[in-house]
C-alpha cells in the first residue's frame, strides 16, 4: 500500500519549538474531513495561519513551497493517538521529522505512514539548527546508514531496527501478521479454553 | 524469577516475539468510536473484514452533541456519527448509539458495562485508553493504522515497555483527589518522566482509592509519557466488576477471580525505575501552562522561567504568554470565564458528587457546563439529585460525550477565555482556538465556579464544615 524509501533529499527547515503536540499538528475541528480530501492545509493550522486563514509569512513552514524535512525540538508529536497528525504532515509533503524526542504513539503512527521520525542527539539537533538558520536548505537522509547530511556535515540518527525495515520496504503490518495466522488461531483457541472469562458474557 | 504485573500481563497475551524484540499480542477487547473512520476506510480499501466482531464494541462519544440531540446537528457531525453506524453495522459490531442508555465516553462505559476486566488486553484509538489499566489490564491507545490492524487480526505488534513503579504512601488530605496525585507526579517528573515505561501505581494511598479514583490516575498516565498505567486488582476491583452486564458470571466468575488473584508484582520484582510520593505532601494541584507538567499546588505561585532549567524555561515563557499570566503571581485568584466538569478523566459519579458537595446551596459566578461521563452516570446523578445542585448553582446540565475535552462536537471555549476544567489536556487550542485551559479536580472546578477564580477548595470545604 505505501511505497518504501531508502534515501531522500529535500528542502529542510527548522521548527524551533518544543512540545509540538498532536493538537497543534492538527486541531480537532478538522478531523471529520475524509482523508481523500487531503489534510495538508490543516498542518499546524493555528500556528501557521491567522484568524482569517492567511499564512503567517514568518512561520518556518511558510518560507517556501516544497519543504519535506522538519528539524524540530523535544517531544515532537506528544499527546494523542490521532493519526490525523501524521496525515497532515504526510499530505503536506513532509517525509521526515528530525527531533531529539518524539511522542511514542506518534512515532509509531508516523512509520505506519512512511514518515520518518529520526531521533537525533540534542547537541546534533542544535548544530543542525544552527547550520540551517532561518532559511531553508537541502539535506540528505539515508535510512540504510541512519544519517542526515547537510553539505559536509553528516550526523547520525536513531531509528528502531524494525521501523527502519518497515520504512525501507513500505511494509504493511497486516500482511506480515497474516503470515502468522496459524499461531494466532492456536493462541485464540487456547485462551478461550484456559481463560473463557476473558470473553464478554452477554455477547453471542 | 520474580515477575512484575507487567510481565504477567504481557506473557499472558504474547503470541510470538519477532527477532527484533517486537511481540505480537492478543487483543481481548477493542473499542471503536467515530474517530475510527480512517481505520474502517483502510479495512474497506483492502477488502478485509473484522476478525473477532464479538470482541469489538463501538460507541458514539467524540462527536456526541451534549445539547438538543433531537434537534439535528451540523452536517459534519452527523456524518461522523452516521459513518460509525454504517461501519459497525456492516461488520456486525455492537454499537452503543446516541439514544442507548449505555452510551457514554468510551473509557467510562467500558468499565461500567463490565467490558473492562482485570487481566485483559484492551485497545482503543484514543490515547487515554490507559484508563482501563486501573483494573489490572494491559490497556493502551493506538493510531488508526493499528486500529485497522486490530480489526483485521485481533492482534497488535508492540515492544514491551520497561516497568516503572510509582509508590504513593499515606493518606490524602481533605479535598485532595486522584487527579492531584496525577498532576503532582507529572509536575515532578515531567511529561517525559515515564516515557517508554509502563507505570504500576502502588502503595497505601493507591489501594485506598475507589475504582473511580484509580481510573482518573491511570487515565492521566499518558500525560506523564507512559502509554500504560496499571494497578493490581484487589477487593475493591472485584466489588466493582461483579454483576456488571458483560462481566463473567457463575462458574466463569469463580475462574476469573482465581486468575485475577495472581495479577500482581512479586515482592522481589525489579523495576527499571521507582518514584516515591507521600500522600500527605500533595495539595490540590492546578496547571498554569499548556502542558500538564506545568502545574503547581493551588497555594503556590506561577514559577519564574528564569529559575527553571533551560529547556523548561523557554516552554514556560511561551506558555505564560499564551495563557496571559505572569511569572511569580499566585495561581489562586486567577479569574476564570467559565468552567467544565466532565471527560473520561473526571466525569464519573464520584466526580459529580465531589463537585456538587462544593456547589450545594451556592451560586456559580461564571457559566459552565457539566457533561456526565455516560448516560448511566447521568441517570444516577439525577437519582441522587445532583443535577439540581448544578442547575440551581447556574451551571448547565448536559448529555454525555467527550464535549469540551476535545472540542470536536461544537462545544468550545472562545479565544482568550479561561476555563477551569476537569479534563486531561491543557494543550494550546485543545478546547478551542486561543482557549486557556487550567486542569484541576472536579471539586476544584466547583470552587472556581463559586468564586469566579482559581481557589483552594479546602477553604470552601472548611467553611462548610464550620
Ligand atoms: S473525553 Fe477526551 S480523552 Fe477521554 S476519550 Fe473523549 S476525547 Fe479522549
Amino acid at each position: 500500500m505505501m511505497a518504501g524509501w531508502t534515501r531522500h533529499k529535500g528542502r529542510t527547515v527548522v521548527l524551533p519549538l518544543d512540545h509540538v503536540d498532536t493538537d497543534q499538528l492538527i486541531p480537532a475541528r478538522f478531523m471529520s474531513v475524509p482523508r481523500s480530501e487531503g489534510y495538508g492545509d490543516y498542518l499546524l493550522h493555528d500556528l501557521r495561519r491567522d484568524e482569517t486563514g492567511d499564512l503567517h509569512p514568518a512561520f518556518p513552514l511558510n518560507r517556501e513551497d516544497g519543504i519535506s524535512i522538519l528539524v524540530a525540538g523535544h517531544h515532537f508529536g506528544t499527546g494523542s493517538s490521532r493519526e490525523a497528525a501524521v496525515y497532515a504532515l504526510v499530505d503536506a509533503g513532509i517525509r521526515a521529522v528530525v527531533a531529539p524526542s518524539f511522542g511514542d504513539i506518534f512515532a509509531g503512527n508516523a512509520v505506519n505512514n512512511g514518515l520518518l521520525p529520526a531521533r537525533i542527539d540534542p547537541e546534533h539537533a542544535a548544530l543542525l539548527a544552527e547550520l540551517l538558520g532561518d532559511g531553508a536548505a537541502d539535506t540528505h537522509i539515508d535510512l540504510e546508514r541512519r544519517q542526515i547530511a547537510h553539505g559536509e556535515t553528516v550526523l547520525p540518527f536513531e531509528l528502531d531496527e524494525s521501523w527502519r525495515t518497515k520504512l525501507i520496504n513500505g511494509w504493511d503490518d497486516i500482511d506480515l501478521t497474516l503470515q502468522h495466522a496459524a499461531a494466532i488461531d492456536r493462541f485464540r483457541n487456547n485462551r478461550s479454553q484456559t481463560a473463557s472469562w476473558a470473553w464478554p458474557a452477554a455477547a453471542d | 524469577m520474580p515477575a512484575t504485573l507487567l510481565d504477567r500481563l504481557w506473557s499472558a497475551h504474547e503470541i510470538l516475539q519477532r527477532d527484533d524484540g517486537t511481540s505480537l499480542l492478543w487483543v481481548d477487547r477493542h473499542l471503536v468510536h467515530e474517530g475510527s473512520h480512517h481505520a474502517f476506510a483502510n479495512l474497506a480499501a483492502r477488502g478485509a473484514s473484522v476478525s473477532a466482531p464479538s470482541l469489538t464494541f463501538g460507541v458514539v462519544d467524540h462527536y456526541a452533541p451534549t445539547r438538543n440531540r433531537d434537534r439535528g446537528m451540523p452536517p459534519q457531525i452527523s456524518r461522523m456519527i452516521e459513518t460509525l453506524r454504517t461501519n459497525t453495522k456492516q461488520h456486525g459490531l455492537q454499537l452503543f448509539d446516541l439514544d442507548d442508555p449505555r452510551q457514554g465516553i468510551v473509557h467510562v462505559i467500558g468499565p461500567e458495562q463490565g467490558l473492562t476486566l482485570p487481566g485483559l488486553l484492551i485497545n482503543c484509538g484514543d490515547s487515554h485508553t490507559s484508563t482501563h489499566g486501573a483494573f489490572g489490564a494491559l490497556a493502551f491507545g493506538i493510531g488508526a493504522t493499528q486500529v485497522a490492524h486490530v480489526l483485521a487480526t485481533q492482534t497488535i505488534w508492540q515492544r514491551k515497555p520497561l516497568a516503572m513503579r510509582i509508590m504513593v504512601e499515606g493518606t490524602l488530605g481533605p479535598g485532595v483527589t486522584a487527579k492531584d496525585i496525577a498532576l503532582n507526579w507529572i509536575a515532578t517528573l515531567g511529561t517525559g518522566g515515564a516515557q517508554g515505561h509502563a507505570v504500576e501505581y502502588a502503595g497505601s494511598a493507591i489501594t485506598g482509592l475507589s475504582m473511580e479514583g484509580r481510573m482518573t490516575l491511570c487515565n492521566l498516565s499518558i500525560e506523564g509519557g507512559a502509554r500504560f498505567g496499571m494497578i493490581a486488582p484487589d477487593e475493591t476491583t472485584m466489588a466493582y466488576v461483579k454483576g456488571r452486564p458483560f462481566a463473567p458470571r457463575g462458574d466463569a466468575w469463580e475462574k476469573a477471580v482465581e486468575a485475577w488473584a495472581t495479577l500482581k508484582s512479586d515482592d522481589q520484582a525489579e523495576f527499571a525505575r521507582t518514584a516515591h510520593f507521600d500522600a500527605a505532601d500533595i495539595a490540590p494541584t492546578v496547571t498554569w501552562g499548556t502542558s500538564p507538567e506545568q502545574a503547581v499546588p493551588v497555594n503556590a505561585s506561577i514559577p519564574d522561567p528564569a529559575h527553571l532549567p533551560d529547556q523548561r524555561a523557554e516552554a514556560a515563557k511561551t506558555a505564560l504568554d499564551y495563557m496571559g499570566l505572569s511569572a511569580g503571581q499566585p495561581i489562586a485568584g486567577t479569574p476564570v470565564d467559565q468552567v467544565f466538569i466532565g471527560s473520561c478523566t473526571n466525569g464519573r459519579i464520584e466526580d459529580l458528587r465531589a463537585a456538587s458537595a462544593v456547589l450545594a446551596g451556592r451560586r456559580a459566578k461564571v457559566p459552565g457546563l457539566v457533561s456526565p461521563g455516560s448516560a448511566r452516570v447521568k441517570a444516577q446523578a439525577e437519582q441522587e439529585g445532583l443535577d439540581r445542585i448544578f442547575t440551581e448553582a447556574g451551571l448547565e446540565w448536559a448529555e454525555s460525550g467527550c464535549s469540551l475535552c476535545v472540542g470536536m462536537n461544537g462545544d468550545v471555549v472562545a479565544p482568550g477565555e479561561r476555563c477551569a476544567s476537569s479534563t486531561n489536556r491543557n494543550f494550546r487550542g485543545r478546547q478551542g482556538r486561543g482557549a486557556r485551559t487550567h486542569l484541576m479536580s472536579p471539586a476544584m472546578v466547583a470552587a472556581a465556579a463559586v468564586t469566579g477564580q482559581i481557589s483552594d477548595v479546602r477553604q470552601l470545604l472548611d467553611r462548610r464544615a464550620a
